[in-house]
Formats: C-alpha cells, sequence, structure tokens
C-alpha cells in the first residue's frame, strides 16, 4: 500500500486511528456512528463494550472497509482507509485483516484445512508471510495446534462436523495465519460456554502477542474486560444520537 | 493459486455440497438436452431419409402439371396424376440420345390401401434410395411372371405376407374396395427389405399385367381370357402414368429436361428429383422446424431449472458470501462464484445429456433402421454437439447474472455481516 498517505507522527503507530468519524446508512438519514476519536496502537488487545444497537457492526464494518465514512479520517495500520478505491480497500482487507464472527464463521463445504489456508488464497502477501513462516500447510497446522486442536484429527474434516468451540478455534487460525496486523473479533464467544469462552479468549490472546497483532474484542458481555489490556464502551465513544436511540438499520 | 481457480474451486466444492439439488438440477438439464439432441437427431435422418427417398433418377416425366404434383403421385403414390402420358411419348423419350434406361410406372390400382405399382422388373435395378443404396430383397426375386407380385416391407409386414401368396388388385384406391380384379389373382415372388420410403407401403406388378386386368374394361372384375391366352397377346399398354430417367452422363439432365418440357407430341414435364424433392421438404419441414422449437424450449426450462435452484439457494448462503467478503473476496468474485456454479451445473447436465443421446442412438439406431429403414446420420458425436454443449453452457451463464447480481447487491449491502 505504497501510495496510501500515512500521518507520520500518529498514524504510523498505531493498528488503528478514526477521527472525527461520521457514517449514516442514507445521505440525510440521522449518524449512526459518529467517533470523535479512537485509537489502537499496534499489538495492542482491546476489549470494546457494545450492546447490539450501538452501532457496533457498523464501526466493525467501516474499518474492515466494507463500509466507507462519509466524513472524518480512518486509518488502520497507517493507511487511509478513505483514500483507497472499493477494491483497494478488499484487498487491504484480505492482506491485514483477519475477521472472527459470532458463528458460522467457515465454509461448510470446505474441509478444515482448506478453511484455515483460505486467507492465503485470496491475498498473496498473506501466503507469501505464512510461506515465510514455515509453508503455508505447515503453518496452518502450527496454528490449529496452538488453538488446542488435534490437526491429524480435524485437518480433512468437514467444518460443519466440529462443534461451535471448535469452530471459534479454526476461525481464530484463519484469522492468524500469514500475520494480519489487525485482529476483529465480532462476539466470538457468545455461542461458548463459559469454560471454553475463558481458554478461547485466552489462545487468542497469546496468539495475537506471539504474531504482534493488534486485537479489537467487541462484545456485549463487559464480564471479559478483565482479559485485556485495555476496555472502552462503544456507547461512550460513539456520540451519535441515531445510535443512542437503539437505531439500528 | 490464482483467484480465478479459487473461485472455480469453491464453486466446484459449493455445489458438491448441495449435491442433492445439483444432482437433480443437472439431470433436469440432461434429459432436456437428450431430449433436444434426440429430436435433432431423427429431425435430419428424416430430412436426409426424405430428400433422398429417390436418387439415382436424373429426370421423372410425366404429364404436364407442377413439379411437386408430379413428385407426389410418381414417387410418393399420394394423389392421381391429372393425365396419363402416351406409350408412343414414352418411347420417344426413351429414344433419346443420352438416356441410358427407362423405367415406366403405371398407377391406378391398389391392394388393401396399399398402392399398386405397374412396371417392369427394371424398376428394382435403378431405383435407388439414401445414399445411392440399392433396392434389396428380403425374400425372393422379382417378377418374372405376368402375374408375379412384389410386396414392400411394410405391406408384408402388417398383411403378413410371405412369397408364394395370393392377392387381389383392386381397382382405385381404399382399404376396402367394391371393384376387385378377382379373376386375376397374382403370386407373390419377393418381398422388399424396409427403405424408409414409399416403396415400403407399395405392391409391384408387370406393367403388361396392369394392361391384362383392364382388357375387359376398366372396373371389371379382370380378364376372363386364360393366362396362356394373355401371354400369347401383345400387352404393350397404351398409356403410362409417369416414367424414371436414368442418363449416360448427369449434365445432359438439363438439356433433355428442356426436350421433353417443350415435346411437340404432348403436353409432357420432366423434373429433377432432387430438385422438386427440396420444393416439397420446404412445405412439410415446418412440421420438423415446430419439433424443433419445442425441444428447445424444453431446454430452456432446464435451464430456468438452474437458475431456480440457484436462486432459492442464495437466502441461505448469505453468510457464506459475507465470509467470503470478510476473507477479502471482491464483490465482482461473489458474483463470478454465482455465473460459474449456473454455467458448472448446465455444462455437466450438458455433457451427460450429449452421451445419453449417443448411448441411445447406439442401442436405438439399428432398431429403428431395421423396422424404417430411417438412417441416423453422425453415430459419433460431432462439432454441431460440441456447439449445443457450449451453447447450453453460455446461456446457463447469461441465466446466472440473475442470481449472481442479487448476491453482488446482498453482499455489497451486507458487507461482512449478515443481516436475516
Amino acid at each position: 500500500m505504497t501510495n496510501a498517505s500515512t500521518d507520520a507522527s500518529t498514524n504510523a503507530s498505531s493498528a488503528l486511528d478514526l477521527s472525527g468519524v461520521h457514517f449514516a446508512y442514507r445521505r440525510g438519514a440521522p449518524d449512526v456512528i459518529t467517533i470523535p476519536r479512537f485509537t489502537l496502537a499496534r499489538g495492542e488487545r482491546v476489549f470494546l463494550k457494545g450492546a447490539s444497537g450501538s452501532g457496533k457492526s457498523t464501526l466493525l464494518g467501516l474499518i474492515a472497509g466494507v463500509l466507507q465514512p462519509g466524513a472524518g479520517s480512518l486509518h488502520v495500520l497507517g493507511t487511509a482507509l478513505t483514500e483507497l478505491s472499493a477494491p483497494d480497500r478488499d484487498r487491504f482487507r484480505a492482506a491485514h485483516l483477519g475477521v472472527i464472527f459470532q458463528m458460522f464463521n467457515l465454509l461448510p463445504y470446505l474441509p478444515v484445512g482448506a478453511n484455515v489456508t483460505l486467507p492465503c488464497r485470496f491475498s498473496a502477501a498473506r501466503a507469501m508471510a505464512a510461506q515465510a513462516a514455515g509453508g503455508i500447510e505447515p503453518e496452518a497446522r502450527r496454528l490449529l495446534s496452538r488453538l488446542g486442536l488435534d490437526t491429524t484429527d480435524v485437518w480433512d474434516r468437514r467444518a460443519a462436523e466440529l462443534s461451535v468451540g471448535q469452530q471459534q478455534r479454526v476461525a481464530a487460525a484463519r484469522a492468524l495465519i500469514g500475520g494480519p496486523g489487525l485482529i476483529l473479533a465480532d462476539e466470538p464467544t457468545s455461542a461458548l460456554d463459559a469454560d471454553s469462552r475463558d481458554s478461547f479468549i485466552a489462545l487468542l490472546k497469546d496468539e495475537c502477542e506471539a504474531s504482534g497483532a493488534a486485537l479489537l474484542f467487541v462484545s456485549h458481555d463487559g464480564g471479559l474486560a478483565d482479559h485485556f489490556d485495555r476496555a472502552l464502551d462503544l456507547s461512550e465513544l460513539n456520540t451519535a444520537s441515531a445510535a443512542k436511540a437503539g437505531a439500528h438499520p | 493459486m490464482s483467484a480465478r481457480s479459487t473461485i472455480l474451486s469453491l464453486a466446484l466444492r459449493s455445489i458438491a455440497n448441495r449435491a442433492g439439488t445439483a444432482l437433480l438440477t443437472i439431470l433436469t438439464v440432461a434429459i432436456s438436452v437428450t431430449l433436444f439432441l434426440g429430436v435433432e437427431k431423427v429431425r435430419q435422418g428424416a430430412r436426409a431419409s426424405f430428400e433422398n427417398t429417390i436418387s439415382g433418377v436424373d429426370l421423372i416425366v410425366g404429364a404436364r402439371s407442377s413439379p411437386v404434383n408430379l413428385l407426389l403421385y410418381s414417387v410418393f403414390h399420394i394423389g392421381d396424376a391429372t393425365n396419363n402420358i402416351t406409350w408412343d411419348s414414352y418411347q420417344g423419350v426413351a429414344s433419346a440420345p443420352g438416356v441410358a434406361w427407362t423405367v415406366p410406372v403405371s398407377l391406378g390400382d391398389s391392394h388393401r390401401g396399399y398402392r399398386v405399382v405397374g412396371t417392369t422388373p427394371a424398376y428394382f435395378e435403378h431405383y435407388q434410395y439414401g445414399d445411392g443404396r440399392p433396392v434389396r430383397f428380403a425374400d425372393g426375386v422379382p417378377f418374372e411372371d405376368l402375374f408375379g407380385a412384389v410386396a414392400g416391407a411394410e405391406v408384408a409386414r402388417e398383411l403378413g405376407y410371405e412369397v408364394g401368396d395370393e392377392i387381389i388388385v383392386a381397382h382405385g384406391m381404399g382399404s376396402v374396395s367394391f371393384i376387385e380384379h378377382d379373376n386375376n389373382p397374382f403370386t407373390l415372388t419377393g418381398v422388399l427389405q424396409p427403405t424408409g420410403t414409399p416403396l415400403d407401403r407399395s405392391v409391384f406388378v408387370g406393367l403388361e399385367a396392369i394392361e391384362a386386368i383392364h382388357l375387359d374394361g376398366a372396373t371389371g372384375a379382370g380378364t376372363s381370357l386364360s393366362a396362356e391366352a394373355l401371354r400369347a397377346r401383345d400387352l404393350s399398354p397404351e398409356s403410362i402414368t409417369a416414367f424414371y430417367v436414368g442418363l449416360t452422363s448427369p449434365v445432359a439432365a438439363l438439356r433433355l429436361q428442356r426436350q421433353v418440357n417443350t415435346y411437340p407430341g404432348e403436353a409432357l414435364q420432366a423434373v429433377l428429383p432432387g430438385v422438386a424433392l427440396a420444393q416439397l421438404w420446404s412445405v412439410v419441414g415446418a412440421a420438423e422446424r415446430t419439433l424443433s422449437a419445442v425441444a428447445a424450449f424444453v431446454v430452456l426450462v432446464g435451464l430456468v431449472s438452474i437458475l431456480t435452484a440457484i436462486l432459492t439457494s442464495l437466502n441461505e448462503r448469505r453468510r457464506e458470501m459475507a465470509i467470503l467478503r470478510a476473507l477479502g473476496a471482491r464483490p465482482h468474485q461473489i458474483f463470478v462464484l454465482l455465473v460459474a456454479e449456473s454455467a458448472l451445473l448446465a455444462l455437466a447436465g450438458a455433457v451427460i445429456g450429449t452421451g445419453l443421446t449417443y448411448g441411445g442412438l447406439m442401442i436405438g439406431a439399428p432398431l429403428i433402421e431395421a423396422r424404417f429403414g430411417l438412417l441416423l446420420p453422425g453415430m459419433v458425436p460431432g462439432l454441431y454437439d460440441l456447439s449445443i454443449i457450449a451453447l447450453v453452457t453460455g446461456a446457463a451463464a447469461v441465466l446466472g447474472l440473475i442470481p449472481a447480481w442479487r448476491a453482488y447487491r446482498n453482499s455489497l449491502a451486507d458487507g461482512m455481516t449478515v443481516r436475516l
């Protein structure tokens, strides 16, 4: 991303830097996102508390480059997303972001191994990084076993055959492969029981630390905040009136 | 591991994941393509067979009317001649330079609804059909004796005739005739093999026999003269219905045709069988084109079933699209994914359909040929079949644009999250 502008002093060192970001789903509709300032340092692991209707999904869409803010500056890993074209944002997301959803993260018709290595097929940068780390498949197997899965058992199994807890770990391995700079986790533990939730968060944190990735962990469950370096509340971050009123598109 | 091969392999995996629906869809397309190709094959066969109903004959000569009319009664035995032509005129043309052989044809009588053709044994020697295939005898020989007869394949099959059976010839047409020349029964000397031409539905007797049974008046029971007495008589007819002409060199056909058409003694007309057959086909070919159109619509129904299958799967697959988007798939790749799925289903269906068609032909064609004398063309898949496969696949890709466009819009609106 050499053509992306970087405000050297503030943005280059941050994983995320939002400044004066506004977003509305339609022109003239009330903003669902108004964030005066939100930053995340590289390698930092932050908990963001967000109830449903707080603009959580919208914020993640903005950071991932699927949505474009109406105003403000939005830097991810030093790149101004607002200055990229839609295909370039897709390419940027493929190369630098790992995403974990609440559930149903995996393509049900692909085996586990193919699911984990999928980002390397959409991004040459991720493929090269994984190669450099010892090869795509060894790296995928390493991440799976680091996340507590028996690779000889699960590698060739269809993703749909796994338990929800196992699926989330596979999703985490997929998000981490190829060393992306930022992991976005959207309620990844809400479908898990308490024990597997805690161990999942611990493993995810450890792996982010090991790879140097920043982690933005979003959940409505404030009780998880203790696991993280820093905790924020989206309702304080987001000053948009529509979000406060609970409006959701 | 290019993006394109990734999308293609994802499309294949996704189809495999919905194997049940996918198989039904493929089967629908396969059956529709089988029907279409089958109809095409029979159509081409029927057309080729029709246009080669008579070959090896350079000119057909009859009384002046329209070329199609002459063809209809002299070859297809449909309708009646406007006029007979005199034996003298026949002899005049037969002795013209360049004429290698002639075969006279005299129509007007029937046997249980089948036309009786008065002719000479040379008929079986010169009449050819299809790709210059000669007339063959399934059993027996051409008639030699005055009251010998040869039956076409269908006549023999339908009426259960064998060589040696006696038959009665009736005056005029109709399966039940009130005027039967029953004084003079004929004896079958031969049965022809199926040809897929009007020959199958004809009975052949000698020209002299036609003359003989009408000696005591055209509508009588026949002649009371004994066979011996008849054989002693000169039974050269005064007139015949038409005759076939073979030339020493086909290039003389046009010149002789002009000579016949301007024959001074009588209003004659000569037609080139190929030209007249093509004219006739342009009339009866309408049915054939209708059949094709119906078959083409069945293929369209098959393609629409692909569209239905993919469209109904779209909602449950919004999550899949969102995952792909989160992984960095571009909206246009989602678009290509769905177009590829549609095209792959159609390709599989079309290939299987072509296989079924040729498998069916391998089994069915010998039976059809034996029963109807209809030769089906091209027993090996050719360029035509490839172009049909390509066309069906292409059409499916075009139809695939509809779900692709919807998924594209969805994936733009949904982004990485699915709001169901």
